[in-house]
């Protein structure tokens, strides 16, 4: 920040250039990952052009290779964690932000975090020894109740659809919860005691003002927690069932495109192969770019321009 | 507006207290069930042997996991020997120089990298690293930690380094001292608490990476020498011993979990308790 007029010390701007060169590495590491990948799946390309998206065979043997039952799986577990962890966690942020007392909600926020410092490794493990067995006990119940719908025919795996997004469900909410809560405890104060001093009740105050003034927020941390779950790998893998094929039904087996990467990409033979497992990293590094890059103009927008820094 | 009307919103305004409480309780109830399970099933299986001894070969029950324990120290510390200082100093220029266009992108792509799969920085490595050298090895898989890292503690750092008052640097200005000894004797000591804490955090989330290290650091059932080897690491141990059909394997897998997430979870509590004192 040095004044116009002012000359920069030769040894001042020697090093201003050096912590830049620091700061740029990021910026590098983006643009190298974005072009590397593209590089690296040339060959997938080249053989299979854009029907690699909607394509749905995926046979190393004969070196057929279509990502949408990836593409799918993906989607359709972050969804359906997005389902589950949404509204828990925003009425977890709510109660933490407007409801609780302050010590009360203080100790709750600091153990709710620590949800989010859970290696997934682990988070897996719960998911093989805990919750797949779980899962596989009351899906008898699910498919005798509402065997009616597609969503839950077949038969009760226990691995599949359902166990995946329950345990991305689980880890996606610290992040909602923490975030909407620090975006609930932006709106200004005035706000909020000028509805109550009207003779609201803490419930209409939250939804006249304080959930409107978040809301664009709460979006944005919904999305970077959607960002997060697409991109989680091992838990996922641990409890989906790797199964490359889509089906309607939550109880069937299924498979994401992180945990195809994280199983087969050590093992395989083939350049195609190879190359197509790459392919499948830049379409998933596309997706977390485009919901990420959403989420944080929406988050920045709110926490820059609203309340009191 | 008449008595009944008002009992009507203080009822929904109770329900709603309540629905909202029980949100609450259903997150902290799932964090005490995964805490408590671990340690109930963790327990059984940790004693010196365990952590003593490397691995038994496929079919013989017992062993231990010393060598995963020694590979994550091993690549955890060569990848924040070059993620912290890197992290840090960028922090330094985003918290000193950074208020143009250059900074805005600098932060944009760091919060990129951060919400990036962490198996999207593997492949990245593995097509970097672990193909022209034909090898998987212990310094790629410390490569894609480093390159996790980055972006974490630069974000930390930066708003640790911002909390140091501009008073400060400008009483160090006016005695004639050049800005960039500003930065580095005055600045930085300053907000050294608060880098340490940044790094730490930053520390925990990459010691219990699993999905980079697949196929970068591959695993080993053996001591290794060197950086230019396939290693063992912790969650890759635990990862290959839970997804195993052997029952002592499961049973060692939870001990290992118990004995990453105390370090992990040591880490990132005392971060942040120290983070709150300040």
């Amino acid at each position: 920040m040095a004044k116009p007029g002012l000359r920069e010390r030769a040894d001042d701007k020697t090093f201003r250039l050096f912590v830049l060169g620091f700061g740029l590495v990021a910026v590098a590491l983006c643009a190298a990952l974005a072009a590397e990948l593209a590089w690296g799946s040339k060959l997938a390309w080249a053989k299979f052009g854009p029907a690699f998206f909607w394509s749905s065979r995926w046979n190393p043997v004969e070196e057929q290779f279509g990502a949408l039952p990836f593409i799918y799986g993906t989607l359709v577990s972050s969804l359906l964690a997005l389902l589950l962890s949404a509204p828990l966690g925003l009425g977890a942020a709510v109660f933490l932000a407007e409801i609780a007392p302050k010590r009360l909600a203080a100790a709750l926020c600091f153990l709710i975090e620590i949800l989010a410092a859970i290696p997934s490794v682990i988070i897996g493990m719960m998911g093989i020894f805990v919750l797949v067995p779980a899962v596989r006990w009351f899906e008898p119940f699910l498919i005798k109740y509402f065997g009616f719908l597609p969503l839950f025919a077949g038969t009760p795996y226990g691995v599949g659809m359902l166990s995946a997004g329950l345990i991305l469900s689980v880890m996606m909410l610290p992040y909602i919860t923490s975030i909407s809560r620090e975006l609930l405890l932006a709106v200004p104060q005035q706000m909020k005691e000028g509805m109550l001093a009207l003779g609201s009740t803490r419930w209409e105050m939250l939804r006249k003002v304080s959930l409107p003034y978040a809301r664009s927020g709460i979006i944005g941390a919904v999305f970077l927690a959607l960002g997060r779950a697409l991109g989680e790998t091992m838990a996922v893998t641990m409890v989906i069932g790797n199964t490359p094929k889509i089906s309607a039904s939550l109880l069937d087996p299924a498979y994401t495109m992180s945990a195809v990467i994280a199983n087969e990409l050590a093992e395989a033979t083939s350049d195609i192969y190879v190359h197509s497992l790459i392919a499948i990293a830049l379409a998933l590094f596309l997706i977390t770019l485009v919901v990420n890059a959403g989420a944080r103009l929406m988050v920045y927008r709110l926490s820059d321009g609203g309340g009191p820094q | 507006m008449s008595a009944d009307n008002f009992h009507r919103r203080k009822r929904l305004n109770n329900a709603v207290t309540l629905i909202t409480g029980a949100c609450a309780a259903v997150c902290v109830a799932v964090l005490l069930g995964i805490l408590g399970y671990i340690a109930y099933k963790g327990i059984a299986s940790v004693n010196w042997q365990f952590m003593t001894k490397l691995p038994r070969p496929v079919g013989q029950t017992g062993g231990g996991i010393a060598n995963a324990i020694i590979g994550s120290l091993k690549i955890v510390g060569l990848a924040s020997l070059v993620g912290v200082p890197a992290g840090v100093l960028g922090a330094v220029y985003l918290s000193e120089y950074g208020t143009k266009k250059t900074a805005f992108w600098i932060r944009y792509c760091a919060d990129i990298l951060n919400g990036m799969p962490s198996i999207v920085i593997g492949v990245f490595v593995y097509t970097v690293m672990v193909l022209p050298m034909k090898r998987f090895s212990a310094l790629s898989g410390s490569a894609a930690l480093a390159i996790i890292m980055i972006p974490v503690v630069l974000r930390n750092c930066e708003e640790f380094i911002k909390l140091v008052p501009v008073s400060v640097r400008e009483a160090a200005l006016a005695l004639g001292v050049p800005r960039w000894k500003v930065v580095l004797r005055v600045v930085l000591p300053a907000a050294s608490r608060g880098i340490l804490t940044g790094s730490v955090l930053a520390l925990s989330r990459i010691a219990g990476e699993t999905a980079p290290l697949l196929f970068t650091a591959f695993g080993n059932r053996f001591w290794d020498n060197g950086f230019l080897h396939p290693i063992a690491t912790l969650p890759l141990m635990i990862y290959t011993y839970a997804v195993s059909p052997y029952e002592d394997w499961h049973n060692q897998a939870w001990a290992a979990a118990l004995i990453l997430l105390a370090i992990v979870l040591a880490a990132n509590v005392t971060a942040r308790l120290a983070l709150r004192k300040t």
